[in-house]
């Protein structure tokens, strides 16, 4: 029987584990060096905040794998011979496979800066980052400060775990503005504001320059490029984004760059092997999206392709319209099609901007100033539909329709307030000012 | 930039795992209100009651509020669960175990001993706690005071507290506001002050909480109350009235229309308690798949139990004699399996696809009952069915489910199974509810197509038990008999992928195996087989 061997117990893995289950019998491993059960990444700083217990993050029950006849296997692989289709683990022992799935993640970056590697300075990625955090952040007696590098989705996040324990938190962004390398400029900024309201020491604009030890080997404290101002602090958390976690196969013939180079098929340059999830990369970017996607969703949306392949109904990689969501402190983030921040905004992008006067709820919606086509919406603060703007978006309808079409896509909960008249008035409004 | 350093570090923010000065005073200032209730008990004699009630019942509110503001108004709105499974009270730490056993110990006392609260007997004055509670009670109904008065006030003030808190914690959401205010409105009108009211009016009239629908009142078709109701003329017979029609014709309606939430978590009394007194200890609710196979049949079976027992007692005071009255035993029976046997079989027509497996248990449930209602005739005399007496059926229920069951365990264990213990394994209305919501309701809990993260959020505040994660990383709408609509795995969910929702019933229930946002061909390949 053909044996299937999964590197990572990951969405990516688990989802193209579960979905080759259904459509065969062949023999599945997976393999994972992190925790003995699929847990849920994303659920790590609830953890940590005390809203769940670990056991909560794993989806599935611990005896749903026996039952589906999927091998669990723990151990670190540490190199993969694709000639003799063999892999090798760190304790010596090795595992055959005829097909190779390599979802093995992705890692924190560091860019070599001096004291990164000290104690009470880490990434959030793992279950073990988790844990070294609780060893080195329990509470605000152990760390009386803590500073956070790197403003982008898990940046945000630590900031907002650490305050959940009242540890004052010293957040170094090197943008001028939060994310604002994704976010248009009013997003950014409302979120700037709102990061200040839960007190946390937002520095923008500035880089790190040095992590500083004490005598134990311990971080003592850091200091800012921009000013050479040096902070306290007990812990130090690197969030300056991650980078698909492949060192291992850097000397097998598996073709790499940054990621494991894989074309539509999600085949890699060794036949019968393949790599899905934050650790791919694509050969070619599809459409605005990167070529490499270290998101949820995509590393989902690959493995259920993947089984497709593999179970004999080849099929590409071919997502549909981008969509992706992310909560900063209380507000949540949704986002449909594309809307880019200043920087990256094709020249034909106009946008209509509506914000809440509460300063928490704001909406941003893309459009073609040529040809008034929908692009896409950014929306804080309130919930919308996905199926509604994955339809405008198909249906390629333009702006107007869009606006007034807004509360078919209306998520919130029963009772909530609506906003759509506002929007629809900001829209006339910012027109005759166009 | 130091400066402001300095600035962000003295800010003093509520701690999230211990308790603020403030928050110890309110603790201090509410305890001294149970204090003065605790002393009662022990029979200390208050020169003046309405003074100690009304003193004892102030403190406690005023530490409850004092305590709410100062753990939620000093924050931003949002989700406030931070530390939730690091307090001791409410993840079965010491504490938790302490009121669970405080609680239960209550409960036993008030269904088994009431003597120890106060209660005499030969129309001697009350003694202790119920005493205490005289005052109020002349008020309100110019009578003295039960066990069940204090219990019914006691109950009252809890849910008008707490109720405050769970607004205060979820003062971001209007949906939860307005359905704690629903809760607090009917537990203080419809279950305490109307009853004793209308008594007031007419003293004839049973106590009769206008919300409380049978199969949760399982007495309320006793012989005693329907002589009340009898006695008490018109009004007496428009209630009795009112009592079966909530059960056959409303019900169905509003469950239909709205789901089950409009009872269980906009009316009911046990789910307010639940909702806001219990809302500490949601989370504890069991998730594991063997938990609802468990679930499902005992609140089946509780439901088969007091189907049985209530047609049994019906049927003992009725006549065989049709000349005297049309409704005789015989008739009765027919009419009992005529009902079922057509709730039956429309099922077994309409839905028994959508029912997959749960049909047999189903079948088997009703083949039960009819097999002992034809038992019932042939085989019972005058005072007996089978070998037992009606009224020992009666007192088994009373006993097993209506006291140890939604009073001991169901509330009593709340710090240890969850809020929901009883609305989940033992309430013979939810399971009625339940089987409608299954079958015949537009409402739903939607999922945003493919936004879940699986975080888990869902399930794990969800205290039905619900693993509501499992519908919703599948992108499946949420249509479980067992949901009570409180909205909670919506508000918790950090992706904004829930919703509730009445909708049509086309497509309520819409398994997928590919979420929406992958390739429209492969969605179309996978998911329309
Ligand atoms: C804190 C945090 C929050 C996030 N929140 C969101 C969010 O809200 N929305 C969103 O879309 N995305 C979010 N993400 C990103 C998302 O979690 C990832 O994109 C996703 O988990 C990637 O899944 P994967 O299966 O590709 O890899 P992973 O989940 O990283 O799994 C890879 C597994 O492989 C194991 N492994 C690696 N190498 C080896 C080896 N040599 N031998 C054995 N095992 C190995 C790893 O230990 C790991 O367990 C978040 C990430 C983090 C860290
Ligand atoms: S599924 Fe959601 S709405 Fe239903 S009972 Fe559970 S938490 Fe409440
Ligand atoms: S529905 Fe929401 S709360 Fe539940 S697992 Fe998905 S993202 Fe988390």
């Amino acid at each position: 029987m053909e044996h299937i061997v999964i590197i990572g117990n990951g969405i990516s893995g688990v989802t193209a584990a579960r979905h080759i289950r259904k459509l065969s019998n062949k023999k599945i491993t997976i393999i994972s060096a992190e925790s003995d059960y699929f847990f849920s990444r994303t659920a790590l700083m609830y953890v940590y905040m005390g809203h769940m217990k670990f056991e909560h993050t794993k989806p599935y029950e611990d005896w749903f794998w026996e039952k589906n006849r999927i091998d669990l296997k723990k151990g670190f692989v540490e190199t993969i011979d694709t000639d003799t289709k063999t892999l090798h683990f760190s304790d010596g022992e090795k595992l055959d496979y005829d097909t190779l799935i390599i979802a093995t993640g992705s890692k924190p970056n560091k860019f070599g800066w001096k004291g990164q590697d000290l104690k009470g300075v880490q990434g959030l990625y793992s279950k073990q980052d988790l844990e070294n955090l609780e060893l080195y952040a329990p509470n605000n007696k152990t760390c009386k400060r803590a500073v956070i590098v790197g403003g982008g989705l898990i940046g945000i996040e630590l900031a907002e775990m650490l305050n959940s324990r009242n540890i004052p938190v010293t957040f170094l962004v090197r943008e001028s503005s939060f994310w604002n390398g994704v976010l248009p400029d009013g997003e950014s900024d409302m979120i700037n504001r709102h990061i200040k309201n839960h007190h946390i020491d937002l520095r923008l604009s500035s880089n790190l320059k040095e992590i500083i030890s004490d005598e134990n080997g311990k971080v003592k404290s850091i200091i800012i490029e921009e000013t050479n101002e040096e902070i306290n602090c007990d812990f130090v958390g690197l969030t300056a984004g991650v980078s698909p976690n492949i060192d291992f196969i850097k000397h097998s013939d598996i073709e790499t760059n940054e990621g494991v180079l894989v074309n539509r098929f999600l085949e890699t340059n060794i036949p019968n092997v393949y790599a899905i999830g934050d650790c791919a990369e694509q050969r070619e970017a599809i459409g605005n999206r990167k070529s490499i996607e270290a998101v949820w969703y995509t590393g989902r949306m690959m493995g259920e392709v993947l089984a497709q392949t593999i179970c004999g109904h080849k099929m590409t990689y071919n997502p549909g319209h981008w969509f992706n969501s992310a909560k900063f402190f209380d507000i949540e983030y949704q986002t449909y099609g594309w809307v880019h921040g200043t920087k990256g905004k094709p020249d034909y992008e106009a946008h209509v901007h509506w914000k809440h006067d509460d300063d928490t709820k704001c909406i941003t919606i893309a459009f073609n100033k040529n040809t008034n086509q929908f692009l896409g919406i950014n929306t804080l603060g309130i919930r919308m539909r996905h199926e509604v703007f994955d339809r405008l978006l198909t249906e390629k309808r333009d702006i107007g329709y869009v606006i007034n079409h807004l509360s078919e896509a209306n998520f919130d909960p029963e009772f909530y307030k609506h906003y759509e008249q506002d929007i629809q008035n900001a829209y006339k409004n910012q027109l005759q000012i166009v | 930039m130091s400066n402001k350093l300095n600035q962000s570090m003295s800010l003093a923010k509520p701690d999230a795992q211990d308790l603020s000065a403030k928050q110890k005073i309110a603790l201090a200032i509410g305890f001294t209100g149970c204090f003065i209730l605790v002393l009662a008990l022990f029979n200390t004699d208050f020169s003046n009651k309405s003074l100690f009630l009304t003193l004892s019942i102030a403190l406690i509110a005023v530490g409850t509020i004092i305590f709410s503001n100062d753990a939620y108004l000093n924050t931003s709105k949002g989700i406030k669960n931070d530390g939730i499974w690091f307090k001791s009270i409410s993840s079965k730490g010491v504490v938790g175990w302490l009121i669970g056993v405080l609680l239960t110990l209550f409960y036993i006392v008030l269904y088994f001993y009431p003597k120890y609260l106060g209660l005499t007997s030969n129309g001697e004055s009350n003694t202790g706690l119920i005493a205490l509670f005289d005052p109020l009670s002349d008020l309100l109904s110019s009578r003295p005071a039960s066990q069940w008065f204090v219990y019914g006030t006691l109950y009252t003030v809890a849910i008008l507290i707490f109720g405050y808190k769970f607004m205060l914690k979820y003062r971001n959401n209007r949906h939860e506001k307005l359905r704690t205010i629903s809760v607090m409105f009917f537990q203080l009108a419809f279950a305490f002050l109307i009853p004793e009211l209308m008594y007031r009016l007419n003293s004839d009239l049973p106590y009769y909480d206008l919300k409380s629908i049978w199969p949760l009142n399982y007495y309320n078709f006793e012989r005693y109350r329907i002589n009340q109701f009898i006695d008490a003329g018109d009004v007496g017979l428009g209630l009795l009235i009112f009592g079966i029609a909530s059960i056959l014709i409303i019900t169905p309606i509003l469950t239909y229309k709205y789901g089950k939430r409009w009872y269980c978590s906009w009316v009911c009394g046990c789910g307010a308690l639940a909702e806001t007194a219990g809302d500490p200890y949601r989370q504890l609710s069991d998730k594991r798949q063997i938990a609802w196979k468990i679930e499902r049949w005992v609140v089946h079976s509780v439901l088969v139990f007091v189907v049985l027992m209530t047609t049994a007692v019906i049927y003992t005071y009725l006549g065989n004699d049709a000349s005297k009255y049309w409704l005789t035993r015989k008739v009765f029976l027919l009419l009992v399996s005529t009902l079922l046997s057509l709730v039956f079989i429309l099922t077994m027509i309409f839905k028994r696809k959508e029912l997959g497996k749960d049909a047999r248990y189903g079948a088997i449930g009703y083949f039960v009952i009819i097999i002992t209602l034809i038992g019932l005739h042939y085989f019972s005399t005058d005072t007996k069915l089978f070998l037992f007496k009606s009224e020992t059926l009666r007192t088994t229920y009373a006993f097993l489910i209506g006291s140890i069951f939604s009073g001991v365990i169901g509330t009593g264990f709340y710090p240890i199974f969850g809020s929901r213990v009883w609305c989940r394994f033992g309430c013979p209305m939810a399971a009625i509810l339940g089987f409608q919501q299954r079958l015949f309701s537009k409402f739903r809990i939607t999922t945003n197509g493919g936004q879940c993260i699986s975080c888990g959020n869902c399930s794990t505040y969800c205290e039905m038990g619900i693993d509501v994660r499992a519908y919703a990383q599948k992108g499946e709408n949420i249509v479980r008999s067992s949901c009570v609509g409180c909205g909670i795995c919506s508000a918790v969910c950090p992706r904004g992928v829930l919703k509730l929702e009445n909708g049509s019933m086309k497509g309520r229930i819409n398994p997928t195996e590919i979420l929406l946002g992958n390739d429209v061909n492969l969605m179309d390949l996978v998911n329309q087989k």
